[in-house]
């Protein structure tokens, strides 16, 4: 056994869950920063240069807060919920590559914690583990609100998981391949453009069925904060709430971080072949453009209903994603590529 | 710590509330939900129990209440200009059009004449006052929808008109700056310019707001065909205003009864058809436009001259005249510590408030204090056909309903 190389892989993986909950606080903040610009605000600036402590602020303010559980809610539920969302969050990205390997202290060290070969199956598997944890949250506070919030999260996912799923495979039939680290590298062999010629419907329905899967506006319906009073979540307070938030702007970074390697080249860029240390930085640019882009799309967009999200999900992604996949299908059969 | 017990007593039974559900609430197949008086969108603390089937409303009973205080009750111990005080804190948004119907009635009462210049400027806080009533609607209707900034847009552009308030009356919400005879000072210099440079800015403002909604997919799905009800059903229910000119009515008081001046300008009652959620918004998104309209007229042709009637009797002597004059010093003497007296007898007047028909009903017994003052307001009225609106429709848009009805709590409790 190579212990330098477990080593390495305790160190990726520590790197990857500071850089996700740490990313997590500045996304709050990143949010809270372009909404202001958008509303012509300022945003947050008194807690540190620019508001930069203010993530800080907010964590101890959400740690020191008093934990309250409802007087007939179910305990163990109640307590689990949010570390179910919260868990897949941070596992989904391990199978996303940050990057070529480099070479460090004499040994070649592969950016990305893991060539997983069934990576996009396991994206897949794991983000939809979390629609349980808000179920569940619904269902074991036993308030009618929170309630509605968790059928609505199962009714939602429902509708949108089939187009997300489908958008995988013309990814998944260009490269021949589940790994993401073969996406990539298809990418870089095929030319971005021509990428995208072959699945001309993929990255939009991605990006669609993306920003249903962090419930985000204007797909929030589980917390519909105007309708529900911020459905599953109305019952939970200081660190468990604090879990929720958590698992919903991680995984904003995770379905940036797996949409910009599917279907926006991932780490490659200028000069990647050259110095391959630049992977992680185009990946990051990357990933905040589509940050950016989900806290624009809150800004401006009303919230759709739910019944309308359904409709939307079967009658509209669905075939829509059907359609596109017997499109690169029968490109590929053609072509042989 | 209250005992089980306590509670139960404390709690409604579900027997107490037989006759306003349905058969199926009683066995447990419909769920009842309160939705307030503490929710993000019931628009302050109106309460609505809700009979849900899944999330479609089957019944929906609004309680009010909860915001009472007891202001009619409290005008009637209060001398004439001690309770106009009293109306702004009334309907919060429309706090100036408050003390202009009031000022209105006494004045009816009384007999008093308002100089022409005083009607002018009347006309244009009340209108300043109607676009930034509907602007606070437009920006909550929005955020109940979800669209975020349109909320701080439209705050954006009310700031504008509560700087114009304060200018003019050093409040920028509880004005009371209209008094029965007049106002209570003239506008400053500069309100003409600060008025205008609002005028120039504004339109360009609601057309991105229609930017931002009117063409927008999901906004035309949350709010076609939502929330209908008809013309007749809409008079019936005694709907007015804008969400009566939804409907296709083109009731306008402005236009049927015309009060301070409003029949010298030119402007139009915009009205829509649908009846819907979408209607109502067409409709206030044209008034605001008609309001500019209004506010540049009235600012091109300001008659200079008094904004106080002359009449001694009841409008106190300008501070000049006190020291020079015997008989201003007592009439403001007598103004100050027993008010002035109206004759005998009742008066019922109307305003359009950007809610709708704001009518005060004040009668004298010859004192000067009222015998019974009472406000008609409208979002009382529009609360009776929430229920109608609202039934068989789904949850979320029970929200954009409300929203789309323009209650104010303050204005439907009283």
């Amino acid at each position: 056994m190579d212990w330098f190389l477990i080593l390495e892989w305790v160190i990726k993986a520590v790197i990857l869950l500071l850089f996700l909950t740490a990313g997590f606080a500045y996304v709050t903040l990143f949010e809270r920063k372009v909404l202001a610009r958008i509303q012509v605000r300022i945003g947050p600036n008194r807690a540190g240069p620019q508001g930069v402590l203010q993530p800080i602020a907010d964590a101890v303010k959400l740690i020191f807060k008093e934990e309250l559980s409802p007087k007939d809610a179910d305990k163990v539920i109640f307590m689990l919920a949010p570390v179910i969302t919260v868990i897949p969050a941070l596992v989904i990205t391990a199978a996303v590559p940050w990057g070529r390997s480099i070479n460090l202290f004499g040994r070649e060290i592969a950016l990305g914690i893991t060539d997983l070969n069934v990576a996009a199956l396991y994206i897949l598997a794991v983000t939809s583990i979390s629609v349980y944890g808000i179920t569940l949250a619904g269902w074991a506070s036993n308030n009618k609100y929170a309630m509605m919030g968790g059928l609505r999260a199962s009714a939602q996912m429902i509708s949108y998981e089939l187009g997300l799923g489908l958008a995988f495979v013309p990814p998944i039939l260009l490269a021949g391949s589940m790994s993401l680290v073969d996406h990539v590298e298809t990418q870089a062999a095929m030319g971005i453009i021509r990428w995208w010629l072959y699945q001309p419907l993929g990255p939009i329905i991605f990006l669609i069925a993306c920003i249903a899967e962090v419930n985000r506006a204007p797909f929030d319906m589980p917390e519909a904060e105007q309708e529900l009073a911020s459905g599953y979540h109305v019952e939970y307070s200081g660190m468990k709430f604090a879990l929720f938030f958590m698992a919903e702007y991680i995984k904003m970074i995770c379905v940036s971080m797996i949409g910009a390697t599917v279907f926006f080249g991932g780490y490659l860029g200028p000069f990647v072949d050259q110095f391959p240390i630049l992977g992680p930085v185009y990946l990051f640019i990357k990933v905040v453009g589509i940050l950016f882009w989900m806290v624009w799309v809150r800004a401006t967009s009303p919230r759709i209903r739910y019944d309308r999200l359904m409709a939307f999900g079967w009658k509209i992604m669905l075939p829509a994603a059907l359609f596109n996949l017997t499109f690169t299908a029968v490109l590929v059969l053609l072509t042989g590529a | 710590m209250t005992s089980p017990l306590e509670v139960s007593l404390l709690e409604v039974s579900i027997d107490e509330l037989k006759h306003l559900v349905s058969e199926r609430a009683l066995s447990g197949e419909t769920v009842l939900l309160n939705m307030g008086p503490q929710h993000p969108s019931t628009h302050g603390v109106l309460r609505l129990l809700l009979e849900l089937d899944g999330e479609i409303v089957i019944n929906c009973i609004p309680d009010i209440g909860f915001l009472h205080t007891g202001i009619e009750k409290t005008m009637e111990s209060k001398r004439y200009e001690q309770a106009e005080v009293m109306t702004d804190r009334l309907d919060y948004l429309n706090t100036v059009g408050n003390n202009f119907v009031y000022c209105l009635a006494v004045e009816k009462l009384a007999g008093l004449d308002v100089p022409p210049r005083a009607q002018a400027i009347r006309v244009i806080l009340a209108e300043l006052q109607r676009i930034s009533s509907h602007l606070v609607w437009l920006g909550t209707h929005a955020l109940d929808l979800a669209a975020m900034s349109t909320f701080l847009y439209c705050f954006r552009e009310r700031e504008q008109i509560l700087d114009v308030l304060e200018m003019c009356s050093g409040q920028r919400m509880m004005t009371t700056y209209f008094r029965p005879g007049g106002l209570w000072r003239d506008v400053p210099a500069d309100f003409e310019i600060t008025v205008r440079r609002f005028l120039r800015t504004f339109p360009k403002r609601v057309d991105e707001y229609e930017a931002l909604l009117t063409n927008n997919p999901i906004f035309l799905d949350r709010t076609k065909n939502i929330g209908v009800i008809s013309g007749p059903d809409a008079l019936a229910w005694g709907v007015t205003g804008p969400s009566l000119r939804g409907s296709g009515p083109d009731y306008d008081v402005r236009k049927v009864y015309p009060y301070s001046g409003y029949e010298q300008y030119n402007f139009v009652v915009p009205t829509a058809t649908g009846g819907d959620v979408f209607s109502r918004y067409i409709v206030r998104i044209e008034e605001m436009r008609q309001s500019t309209s209004i506010v540049q007229q009235a600012l091109d042709k300001l008659p200079p001259g008094p904004v106080r009637s002359s009449n001694r009797k009841y409008v106190p002597p300008p501070r000049a005249e006190i020291g020079v004059s015997m008989e201003a010093l007592i009439h403001h003497f007598k103004l100050w510590t027993e008010g002035f007296s109206l004759p005998k007898g009742s008066v019922y007047l109307p305003v359009e408030s950007p809610r709708g028909e704001l009518g005060v009903y004040l009668e004298s017994n010859g004192g000067p204090k009222a015998q019974r003052a009472h406000y008609r307001t409208p979002s009382f009225a529009h609360l009776q056909a929430l229920p109608l609106l609202s039934k068989g429709r789904l949850v979320a848009d029970l929200v954009g309903i409300v929203g789309s009805l323009d209650i104010v709590l303050g204005d439907a409790d009283r």
